[in-house]
């Protein structure tokens, strides 16, 4: 049956794919259909999309973060003539049972980009008296609750008031609990975020029932926080959720699991450091600092308490050890769920995102974060198994890696495409030796 | 550190073919008690690797687990207990875990363990672990 979503205005391109998680989550194994209401903009938050029952629109409703509820359209039209003819034609079956006389209800007037006075409300409420509603009213706890929404006349931003601007939302809890739902997290699985940071990802996916594990290569904020009662273990206290079974210090570019561990995890939720606000570090870097490739040596004397170097983390090598430690850990079926940086230019996204043959792309929502670049909060489904093939292929890319470290380096500098001043345009010069002369001469602190 | 990390670690030193279990030290240990799941603990039974655990939970002071275990055990609520018990209610709050073939000490402090290697343990190759095989590959750049 055809149901009438309507979405909270913001994150507008995270919404379809929530739902359509939650919906599989719940076990509605065929795609969803989606359509729009009449007159209606992609960017609208009334959206209608056809559901097998009433329980699940009940259960996406209550799980999702983006969802503001999920309705039964009994009718619709531009003006309230139209409404009424709209709602008379509606089955008398679908709509006599939530009419009767044993049962409350209340009518709600709710509006989008415009502001309805109270009195304008009552008005509106009463028009409704062609509806034969026989049961008793009930403001505070009705049976049923039937609401009247009204949105501006559509002209101007495409319709739509614009989504309210609020800056820093670099990172909210908000944006935690949606990568759960993108990830179907639920009671009894296992999730893992390799760069836990101080735990935002896990107490989200803990809220949600998973058992939950983390690593860092930087443990101070985990372990250490700001104090005894301000750290991960007192987040996850403060909010009455478990532990998580796990946390260790470690780095992901050398993972320290045994042999022969595999499929393990059920899902891998993270916002990996790509060096646009907080720089990846892995081990290393020493011997790059002093310009050279031998390993520095540490002196026996000082091996107790010797705190490795660490050298910055690329983009590029990110990822593959990220798509790597995924698809040797999650189990078939599990979900792999991350933030993905890009940047725009001239306004035009390239939609090129990571592949990896274990992996399908169920999802790529996109987050504009400045004019300059976005990130896309990407959603992939291991659907092939971690194979000798796939493995040797990982560990000889790997080692590519190490050996050309400072020119993966450059390739994957997000931070000065991000920060630099604006140089003037190339024109048609696309040869790439230019273009390295006029590359920005501004560093993050650590490239 | 619970015992189902430590299930899960190795050390990965450069030249260490077999870093798998790592031995326990244990300074502090602290029980906490957990749900009991043993939807969670049949599903993570065949990936364990048994006699690490058995080994583990004696060095932190538990001794109830069988020596052998399979499948069929999983029945019985009194063994899902104490493979839960084990699993996930000791914690090693203070100690170290120590490489089975060079020794080294990977510090557990305030229940982390600390498994990043120093600049000159780092494998330059890391041999996929999970095939059960091995391969020799010769580094032609430069080390």
């Amino acid at each position: 049956m055809w149901y009438l979503c309507v979405f909270f205005h913001r994150l507008l391109d995270y919404r379809r794919a929530e739902v359509e998680s939650l919906a599989e989550m719940l076990g509605v194994y065929s795609s969803l259909e989606w359509r729009l209401p009449e007159n209606q903009h992609p960017d609208s938050p009334f959206h209608l999309v056809n559901l097998p029952s009433e329980d699940v629109a009940r259960n996406i409703a209550n799980r999702s973060i983006l969802v503001k509820g999920i309705y039964e359209l009994w009718g619709e039209g531009s003006s309230l003539e139209q409404l009424e003819e709209s709602i008379k034609s509606y089955p008398e079956d679908r709509k006599l049972p939530y009419l009767a006389c044993e049962t409350t209800f209340k009518v709600t007037v709710d509006s989008f980009g415009k502001a309805i006075s109270f009195q304008e409300q009552n008005d509106r409420i009463k028009s409704l008296a062609y509806i034969p509603f026989k049961g008793r009213v009930n403001l505070k706890n009705p049976d049923i609750n039937f609401w009247l929404m009204e949105t501006d006349d559509y002209g101007a931003h495409n319709g739509l008031p614009p989504v309210v601007q609020r800056r820093n939302l670099f990172w909210s809890t908000e944006v935690a609990f949606l990568m759960a739902n993108q990830a179907q997290v639920m009671p009894g699985k296992l999730v893992y975020d390799p760069f836990v940071g101080t735990g935002s990802i896990l107490v989200a996916a803990a809220h949600f029932g998973a058992m939950t594990m983390g690593a860092d290569i930087d443990i101070r904020a985990v372990r250490d926080g700001r104090g005894p009662d301000c750290n991960v273990w007192s987040n996850f206290k403060q909010y009455g959720l478990p532990l998580p079974v796990a946390l260790l210090r470690a780095d992901n570019n050398l993972p320290p699991w045994r042999p022969g561990l595999k499929e393990i995890f059920d899902a891998i939720i993270c916002d990996p450091p790509y060096g646009v606000r907080a720089g990846g570090r892995k081990s290393g870097g020493r011997k790059l600092l002093k310009g050279i490739v031998a390993p520095y040596i540490v002196p026996d004397d000082k091996r107790t308490g010797h705190i490795p170097s660490t050298a910055p983390y690329s983009l590029a090598e990110c990822v593959h050890d990220l798509l790597d430690l995924a698809a040797r850990m999650l189990v078939m079926g599990g979900r792999l769920v991350y933030f993905y940086p890009v940047l725009r230019e001239n306004d035009v996204v390239e939609n090129h995102f990571p592949e990896h043959p274990c992996f399908k792309l169920i999802a790529s929502s996109e987050q504009i974060l400045s004019s300059r670049y976005s990130r896309v909060l990407l959603t992939m489904v291991k659907t092939g198994s971690y194979t000798e093939k796939v493995a040797e292929a990982a560990t000889i890319k790997h080692q590519e890696f190490k050996e050309n470290y400072v020119k993966r380096l450059e390739d994957g500098n997000l931070h000065s495409s991000v920060f630099s001043p604006v140089h003037p345009q190339l024109g048609e010069e696309t040869d790439s030796k230019s273009c390295k002369e006029l590359k920005p001469k501004y560093r993050g602190k650590y490239v | 550190m619970r015992l189902f990390t430590h299930n899960m670690l190795s050390s990965n030193i450069k030249g260490v073919a077999n870093g798998f279990p790592l031995r326990i030290e244990a300074e502090q240990v602290l029980e906490k008690q957990v749900d009991f799941n043993p939807d969670f603990l049949r599903n993570l039974f065949p990936k364990l690797e048994w006699k690490a655990l058995v080994d583990g939970a004696r060095a932190l002071g538990y001794a109830e687990l069988p020596e052998a275990a399979d499948s069929s055990m999983l029945e019985s609520e009194e063994f899902l207990r104490k493979v839960h018990h084990a699993l996930l209610e000791l914690h090693l709050e203070e100690g170290a875990l120590t490489c089975p073939e060079t020794g080294r000490k990977f510090p557990v402090n305030k229940g982390i363990p600390n498994m990043l290697l120093h600049e000159d343990e780092e494998t330059s190759l890391q041999l996929p672990g999970s095939l059960g095989s091995h391969m020799l590959v010769r580094i032609t750049g430069k080390q």
